[in-house]
């Protein structure tokens, strides 16, 4: 089961660079919410702030609050604590070259330090099974590498990897940008019966997408989140001339 | 090629354009025909002598005709061995520094820099230092100390080891590419597991490759076990005495009077170098052919 | 409003694509299977701070070995020098004790206690300057042929073949220049320097062994080449084409372009390879004792015997007949180390200056 994530006052800096200004929002538990908006519009720095991935750049600053379920993340817990809870997907497929699909799925478990078999053999085939993968590598778990795959494929077993830690969170950053329009939509697909088991954040460039997986729309305009509600008003009826001309593509 | 304007001039720039090529292929020539040269000599002059005995049995008193450099082999695996267990750890952990803690810190450059000038201290100047500290020292806890010992020749070449793999290591784990960083630390796995089982792993053919270049320069080292390790007639793999070592037999056979000797450092002489072609002509063939699958 | 609606993306409120329905996950995502016990067992993981704490300075400790490297080098060669320092000062790099009675020179005599660096520094320099006159024409000459006319094909396979003449070790040189390059010099080549240029005074023939500085130099040189020829190589390809191409637009010979286009911005770093060159040169010691002929004194005469630094402590430290001998050795091992850092300084600077952010695109 997921949990809903509320935002306070987060600002971000990338050295002088004021990334993400006074951002409040609350996502919902167990739904998708997908963020739009423009190249550098911050939606991706957002996301990042949400595990404290951001943080890892020595340029980076965050000030604000963040907390996932009843626990403040910048307070309450150390990010590697964090990282375990809120698992994320990247823009690029990135499975661990010189690992097997058995043990890049078990990655998040093996490297923390779980070890009893059988229940790995569990988690990864329901991990490969909830990310559409396993049919199509169940023979070749341990013999072919991750990145033997396709790109498409590959970013599925990424999807199984995040999947396979149970996390209560799962951000994705733009996670079919770089994929053929057939892994695009099978990733999709996923993405819409995942929700129910997780809260899913999405970044998305691609406006359609949000529409069809997403219950709710964030959209992020120069670091500041201009409008955010279900994605259905976004579309049909947005209250803000901003997002209006986004939608129908006058900019961005 | 058109050369405009003057065409004495253009007569003469173009008759220096081509000696200047041929006098660079002349060059090319020169540089390698030493290289063909010392081969094909030692092809020559150290097969014959290559035979069962060379590589079994220790060298007979002078005057004695047969006998081999086994106990040379040997002495060298011991030294070599010990040499790698300074070496490498030290040096891959100086590497993981520079690479994964200090990237762009001016530690990390004066380092970086340090390590280079290191390499170009000469070697005899390593055995010097390796005999005031161990040889002639001698310090009743820590044992080996106090006299000519594999040990010392041993902590020589390792030490000689150390600025070679730092740097290998460091270019290698920079080639590693930051998304397969960022997947691990998004998964919440701590830092320290981070950088071995997954940064090094997927860097592992080339930090391999480094430490072979770095092992395979100090298994031709002499000048700093003149000294250290002094060399043995005997079977010996004591860390505490005295070690026969290939590149020392082979030095002191071949300055030595006897014909038997030069045959035997000739040999010698072929065996080392076979085994270091071969270390770096695999070193070329792994970095070469891509077989560095992690850098993709 | 009804202009955005003919605007907008077609949306379905939020559906699965009809056409790929069958290639989603056959069932409902299972929810996960150790579920409870798996968030149980991360959140217990706690965050590994110490470990990770310790790793890293355990990392910092090896890096920084570089420098207790250095020191403790420093250190020790300073601390047995002392005697010889004490006893000769400054005075023992420059002069030499002379015989009262003949007045000949007496450079260096372990047994009435005269020791002076100046041969061995003469044997060095002299040694070491004949190898780049040789080294540095043809290792520029290699690095032009292999950057800049070489076909693709050899490149490789030629580039390969001088690191190959790096990895060879210095005795394996020494011993192959003592039998069969020493002769050749010997027979063939000392007699026509003595003809050609004896009225220089530098060449003699009074050395019927055939060893002496010319052969050192000649065995440096060959053991240089690769060195200079190599960071020559990547100093070169760091000049970026659009150098190139600027000067052959105007209508240079491949020669001129060369010239132009890349040795005159190569030339610091061409500078720092040769000077790094020297360093290997100054340096060498097992090739050098072999062939240099291991005598103490000065020599104008290039085919005399004489000793290098290196040669000298190579020889005769393990049997060093007293404190003082040795205490002298060790410190002409200092010089060696303070002298082989600074070249070695400078010439990595130069180098570094030269091809700082441009990597190397043929090496």
């Amino acid at each position: 089961m997921g949990v809903g994530i509320e935002v306070t006052n987060l600002n971000a800096w990338y050295g002088s660079n004021h990334t993400l200004q006074d951002i409040n929002l609350h996502i919902p538990a167990n739904h998708a919410t997908a963020l739009i908006g423009p190249s550098g519009c911050g939606k991706s720095t957002f996301v990042r702030c949400l595990n404290r991935m951001h943080e890892t750049n020595p340029i980076a600053r965050v000030t604000g609050q963040v907390k996932v379920g009843d626990m403040d993340i910048y307070e309450d817990a150390k990010p590697v604590e964090i990282r375990r809870r809120i698992g994320m997907v990247f823009q690029r497929p990135n499975p661990f070259p010189t690992m097997s699909i058995y043990d890049n799925v078990a990655s998040g478990l093996k490297l923390n330090g779980y070890s009893n078999k059988r229940v790995l053999d569990e988690i990864v085939e329901k991990s490969l099974r909830n990310s559409a993968l396993w049919d199509e590598v169940k023979d070749d778990l341990k013999k072919k590498s991750g990145a033997s795959l396709s790109g498409g494929q590959q970013q599925r077993l990424c999807i199984a990897r995040a999947l396979a830690v149970d996390p209560e969170v799962l951000l994705m950053d733009e996670p079919a940008s770089a994929l053929d329009p057939v892994s695009t939509s099978k990733i999709e697909d996923l993405i819409f019966e995942l929700k129910s088991q997780y809260t899913i954040v999405i970044v998305t460039h691609n406006m359609q997408q949000a529409a069809r997986v997403a219950e709710k729309t964030g959209f992020f305009l120069n670091g500041r989140m201009v409008e955010f509600d279900s994605t259905h008003k976004i579309f049909t009826n947005p209250s803000d001339k901003r997002t209006e001309d986004y939608i129908t593509g006058r900019f961005g | 090629m058109p050369l405009s304007g003057n065409p004495i001039r253009s007569k003469i720039r173009a008759v220096t354009d081509n000696t200047v090529t041929g006098l660079a292929v002349l060059a090319t020539v020169l540089v390698i025909a030493p290289l063909v040269a010392i081969f094909v000599y030692l092809i020559y002059k150290g097969a014959a002598s290559l035979n069962l005995d060379f590589f079994t049995k220790i060298p007979k008193p002078v005057g004695e005709v047969g006998g081999g450099m086994a106990n040379a082999i040997v002495g060298s695996a011991v030294l070599l061995a010990l040499a790698s267990l300074i070496g490498i750890p030290i040096g891959i952990g100086g590497g993981i520094y520079l690479a994964e803690f200090g990237r762009g810190t001016k530690l990390a450059n004066a380092i970086r820099f340090t390590a280079d000038v290191l390499n170009g201290v000469p070697s005899i100047v390593m055995g010097v230092a390796a005999y005031a500290l161990i040889v002639s020292t001698h310090i009743s806890l820590i044992p080996f100390t106090g006299h000519f010992s594999a040990f010392a020749g041993g902590v020589a070449l390792g030490i000689m080891m150390i600025p070679t793999v730092c740097r290998t290591t460091e270019e290698m784990l920079l080639m590693v590419p930051h998304a397969v960083r960022e997947a691990a630390l998004g998964l919440g796995v701590p830092n320290w597991r981070s950088v071995l089982a997954i940064t090094l792993r997927t860097a592992s053919p080339g930090v391999i490759t480094g430490c072979m270049l770095a092992f395979a320069r100090v298994a031709g080292e002499t000048a700093p076990l003149i000294f250290t390790a002094l060399g043995n007639s005997f079977w010996s793999v004591d860390l505490n005495r005295p070690i026969a070592a290939l590149p020392l037999q082979i030095y002191v056979y071949a300055l030595s009077p006897y014909d038997d000797w030069h045959r035997l450092a000739w040999a010698g002489a072929l065996v080392l170098i076979v085994l270091i072609v071969a270390a770096v002509s695999l070193v070329r063939y792994v970095t070469s052919r891509g077989v560095l699958k992690g850098a993709s | 409003m009804s202009e955005i609606r003919a605007l907008q993306p077609q949306i379905p409120p939020s559906q699965p694509n009809a056409s790929s329905a069958a290639s989603g996950p056959a069932s409902p995502p299972q929810p996960h299977p150790a579920g409870p016990e798996i968030r149980k067992f991360l959140r217990e993981r706690g965050n590994s701070a110490a470990a990770d704490r310790s790793f890293q300075i355990l990392m910092v400790l090896c890096a920084l070995s570089i420098f207790g490297i250095v020191a403790l080098i420093a250190i020790v060669l300073m601390m047995r020098s002392n005697m010889a320092w004490h006893q000769f000062g400054l005075k023992f790099f420059y002069t030499y004790d002379k015989d009262p009675v003949s007045g000949d020179a007496l450079f260096w005599d372990p047994v009435n206690g005269h020791f002076s660096a100046v041969p061995f520094i003469y044997g060095t320099l002299v040694s070491s300057f004949l190898s780049l006159l040789l080294a540095v024409p043809l290792a520029i000459g290699v690095a032009i042929f292999l950057t800049e006319m070489c076909p693709k094909a050899l490149r490789g396979p030629l580039a390969f073949l001088t690191e190959l003449l790096a990895a060879i070790p210095s005795v394996i040189y020494g011993m192959w220049a003592f039998f069969i390059l020493v002769p050749l010099l010997r027979e063939h080549v000392n007699p026509w320097l003595v003809k050609g240029l004896g009225w220089s005074g530098l060449f003699v023939d009074d050395n019927p062994t055939g060893l002496g500085y010319v052969s050192a130099g000649v065995i440096l040189a060959i053991m240089i080449l690769p060195i200079i020829s190599s960071l020559t190589r990547e100093v070169m390809s760091a000049v970026p084409h659009s150098q190139r191409e600027a000067v052959l637009a105007l209508g240079a010979t491949r020669w001129e372009m060369i010239r132009m286009g890349v040795l005159r911005n190569a030339r610091i770093g061409i500078v720092g390879a040769v000077i790094l060159g020297l360093g290997r040169a100054l340096g060498e010691t097992m090739a050098v004792a072999m062939v240099i002929g291991n005598s103490a004194e000065i020599h104008h005469n290039l085919l005399a015997n004489g000793s290098s630094m290196a040669s000298v402590i190579a020889n005769e430290y393990a049997e060093a007949s007293s404190d003082l001998h040795r205490s002298a050795l060790t410190e002409l091992g200092l010089a060696l180390f303070i002298v082989t850092i600074l070249v070695n300084a400078l010439a990595r600077i130069l180098v570094w200056a030269v091809t700082r952010g441009a990597p190397a695109e043929n090496r």
